[in-house]
């Protein structure tokens, strides 16, 4: 068990290497000259030179990056081009909105479509299914847009029940402000992970229902609720979990339209911003600390493998 | 007869009472499975279903545990009665409650019938959180530890622990049983319990079984394929065919005078345990041979040396040396993990032999590439196991025939007209040709796998256990396919099997495998009827049925029997 962790653990090191080189290259290959936007069209060249020297723009490339890579190690993401800020600063402020609607929509996501996914497959072929694989159509071909602006329709300006737009921060202003103006756009970005895990959940319950040792079960004269959730469920768990994980770490980078949509200041606005205005280290930083999200989300799902599964523990 | 003096005689006394049931599909038109059939058990009888695939006899069963596939099948009529509860009609609650504590089942497949993911003594101990409320956790683990001892396990308390892919088939089987048993159930159900396991394995439990029926009183429902196993084991013996019952007999009076041709049938089509001799050497030229074979596997990974941790290298067959004949028939014997289908598939150049020759015709393509070896591939092929799975599906039966000579040159009309010639050969109609796989039964699917493999003119076939999965009868007709091409074509064959009867009726050579190593080797007369080693012994020791001979309905007037030098080796399988 420890053996396979350390294995896993080790693994994502090289893969964090390469994102970093790759984000590295990506930009400053690229067409555009920063120091040129950021000088405005009026600039000299030689003020454009010493924006360049300060920036360390006028060094050979490898340079740069080990130059950059070294500041990284350090938890030195650079200064925002734009706002003079620290990059790391700049994303702290966003990361909160983000991860903390993220989670909240994903644990909506799993509460609401797994027990759907569980019950179409038990009731395989009945209404029941059918109206759930219909629904869960629905789900994924509703853009997520149109279900946010009728959702702020009919909840915020119809029923005013809640607010129409912005953000409340957990840290800041408590759980039930947050609740109040998160659970909208939680529930429109929950749409489609809803339809894609209550899917998921039916199929691979479907193919655990029609396995031997769920016939066990019913001989030893287990009820239908213990078969289900103690035999079935566990066993189909492998895809459920990669679905939610892969969704998850969608979700995070997925985020912009519903960002704009509710006015909530996230990663996802930060994100547009920084492309918007070439601002390299904004950029950079956003893309790694994505890649950096990805890679822990599929480690945590290697390793809830292993929970999930004794075979995978002991190889 | 007999059938009807239980009936008559004390029908509150008995355990299970099957009147006219009927079980069709719930498609429509609805199909019938079960067209009306009648049995009854006494208590501590053992009644053995057997039949063929497709006779209805694991219906049957599922019908009894009230476990038939929801939406699929469906009993329409009839009565099922469990000592007074009319099973068909009491409630689903009532159902779950009767399930274990007064009728169990034990299934085929021991690998796949326990939940992966759970220890193996919590599943049994969930037969009682279910049904013996009042237990305590300790009291719960107490009684499946003694389960576990009586169902002999080695060291119960680990075992208690132990996942079920950490313990072998025969030991799951075991663990099965004990769930079955726990609540001293009136009825156990084994559908097929030893099918997949190991003929040596199989006599255990078998033995087993009867031991546990014997101290707890139960009667048993054994459902079965296997006349050897009936033989050994049935009070009496219940016929099925296309979901009826074709006669209902006490064993010896079944074995000795059947009474109908359908029984007669499949008695006769039991092969014969008595190995044939070996057919005269018309030829000498060897098509075949090993030498020193050797197959390696594991090989020392980066993690593996990095952490300093010991290679776990597995030889899978060592020092294998045989030589085939043309029209000879060469078979290899064993249990599983016996190293008989690594052989076929070093032979077969499938994988790499990790040491000594493999020569074709003279020639050495233990170590050719890929592009020298293409010449001498079609000089070898091979028919496999599951005829339902070697068929391409998509394909036509002409395409799966022609693709072969097609990729050696050959023009596809010459190849379509050869197809039509070989599809007559294994005695298919002309029409096959433009059919596809899922039209043919089993045995018709091994027939088409055989004009595949003739197809490419070969000197030499491997049929990996090409019988196995066939009905008695279907398999009989095969075997005699396989005996008829060789006369006619003079091709050597390579048999692979772990079935004695089988082996014994088509060999002329046998080699006898364990471990990787070949035990016994020799003319399958002298082999399979005076073996000398320890372990061809223990393996003819455990052949189910060995005393009767029921192609000739009486007992084997000569049997082999554990000599005194024999007792002390059959110890050591035990």
């Amino acid at each position: 068990m420890f053996s396979y962790c350390l294995r896993r653990t080790l693994a994502a090191v090289p893969v964090m290497v390469v994102v970093a080189l790759f984000v590295f290259l990506l930009l400053r290959l690229s067409p555009g000259d920063p120091a040129a936007i950021i000088a405005g069209d009026m600039a000299t060249p030689e003020q454009l030179d010493r924006i360049r020297e300060t920036l360390g723009l006028n060094q050979p490339i490898y340079i740069q990056f080990f130059h950059w890579s070294g500041e990284l190690l350090r938890g030195d993401f650079g200064t925002s081009l734009m706002s003079n800020l620290p990059v790391t600063q700049l994303m702290a402020q966003r990361l909160e909105p983000t991860v903390s609607l993220a989670l909240l929509s994903i644990a909506l996501s799993v509460v609401v479509a797994v027990p759907m996914g569980v019950i179409a497959a038990w009731k395989h072929g009945s209404l029941i299914d059918n109206a759930i694989m219909s629904l869960s159509v629905l789900g994924f071909s509703v853009p997520v847009f149109v279900t946010g602006y009728i959702l702020i329709k009919i909840f915020a300006i119809d029923l005013g029940w809640l607010p129409v737009q912005g953000f409340k921060r957990i840290s800041q202003d408590g759980f039930g402000p947050f609740i109040q103006h998160a659970i909208l756009p939680a529930l429109m970005l929950s749409t489609i992970y809803i339809a894609l895990i209550a899917r998921m959940t039916r199929a691979s319950m479907l193919d655990v229902l029609g396995e031997d040792y769920i016939r066990t079960a019913h001989a030893k004269g287990a009820s239908e609720k213990r078969v289900l959730f103690k035999h079935a469920l566990r066993n189909a768990g492998v895809p459920i979990l990669e679905v939610i994980g892969t969704g998850f770490a969608l979700m995070i980078t997925g985020v912009v339209v519903t960002e704009s949509v509710f006015n909530i200041p996230g990663l996802g606005r930060l994100t547009v911003d920084a492309i918007l205005s070439r601002d390299y280290p904004v950029i950079q930083g956003l893309i790694l600390v994505t890649s950096g999200v990805y890679v822990l989300i599929n480690l945590a799902i290697d390793l809830s493998y292993a929970l999930l599964d004794p075979r995978i523990r002991y190889q | 007869m007999s059938d009807d003096v239980i009936h008559s005689g004390s029908a509150s006394a008995l355990v299970l009472d099957i009147r006219g049931l009927q079980v069709a599909t719930q498609s429509s038109p609805a199909k019938p499975i079960l067209k009306g059939i009648d049995f009854a058990i006494a208590p501590g009888e053992t009644l053995c279903l057997v039949g063929e695939s497709g006779s209805g006899k694991s219906v049957t069963s599922l019908a009894v545990m009230g476990l038939l596939p929801k939406g699929s099948l469906k009993a329409t009529g009839g009565r099922i009665e469990l000592e007074g509860d009319s099973l068909l009609e009491v409630s689903s609650t009532r159902l779950r409650d009767l399930r274990a504590s007064r009728m169990a089942m034990i299934f085929q497949e021991p690998m796949t019938a326990l939940n992966p993911l759970m220890r193996v003594g919590e599943q049994i101990e969930e037969v009682l959180i279910m049904h013996q409320k009042g237990l305590s956790s300790a009291q719960r683990r107490e009684r499946v530890l003694e389960m576990l001892d009586q169902v002999q396990l080695p060291d119960i308390e680990r075992v208690f622990d132990s996942w079920p892919h950490q313990l072998s088939g025969g030991q799951r089987q075991r663990i099965m049983i004990a769930m079955a048993l726990i609540l001293e159930p009136k009825l156990l159900i084994a559908d097929e319990p030893t099918t997949a396991l190991d003929v040596t394995t199989q006599k255990q439990i078998l033995k087993l079984i009867k031991a546990l029926q014997e101290r707890h009183g139960t009667s048993v429902l054994f459902i079965t394929h296997d006349m050897g196993v009936v033989a050994d084991i049935a009070d009496r013996v219940c016929v099925m065919r296309h979901g009826e019952v074709v006669e209902t007999q006490p064993i010896e009076e079944l074995l000795r005078r059947p009474r109908t041709d359908y029984t007669r049938q499949l008695l006769t089509a039991v092969p014969s345990l008595r190995p044939r001799a070996a057919r005269a050497v018309t030829d000498r030229e060897i098509v075949l041979e090993a030498i020193e074979l050797e197959k390696r596997y594991g090989e020392r990974s980066a993690w593996a040396r990095w952490t300093g941790k010991a290679t776990s290298q597995t030889l899978a067959a060592s020092d294998i040396d045989f030589a085939l004949t043309r029209g000879r028939t060469l078979g290899i014997v064993g249990e599983s993990g016996s190293g008989k289908s690594t052989v076929a598939r070093c032979v077969m150049r499938m994988i790499e032999p990790t040491g000594g020759g493999v020569r074709v015709m003279g020639k050495d393509i233990a170590s050719l590439g890929r592009a020298a070896l293409k010449p001498h591939r079609k000089r070898i092929q091979m028919i496999f196991q599951d005829p339902f799975r070697s068929l391409n599906p998509r394909l036509k039966i002409a395409t799966s025939l022609v693709e072969g000579p097609v990729n050696y040159g050959t023009s596809r009309e010459e190849a379509l007209a050869k197809a039509a010639e070989l599809l007559a050969l294994v005695g298919l109609p002309k029409d096959a040709l433009d059919r596809y796989p899922h039209q043919f039964s089993g045995g018709q699917r091994q027939r088409i796998a055989i004009a595949r493999a003739l197809a490419m003119e070969p000197d030499v076939l491997v049929a990996d256990e090409a019988v196995s999965a066939l009905d008695v009868s279907v398999q009989a007709q095969v075997l005699e396919l396989l005996d008829d091409l060789q006369r006619r074509l003079g091709i050597a064959v390579l048999f692979i099997t772990h079935d004695l009867r089988v082996a014994a009726q088509i060999c002329d050579e046998v080699m006898v495998m364990q471990k990787g190593v070949v035990v016994e080797y020799g003319p399958a007369e002298r082999v399979l009827g005076s073996p000398e080693h320890s372990y061809t012994r223990s393996l003819m020791l455990a052949a189910p049925g060995r005393h009767w001979d029921f192609s000739e309905f009486r007992p084997l007037d000569r049997v082999f029997e554990e000599t005194s030098t024999a007792t002390s080796t059959a110890i050591i399988y035990q």
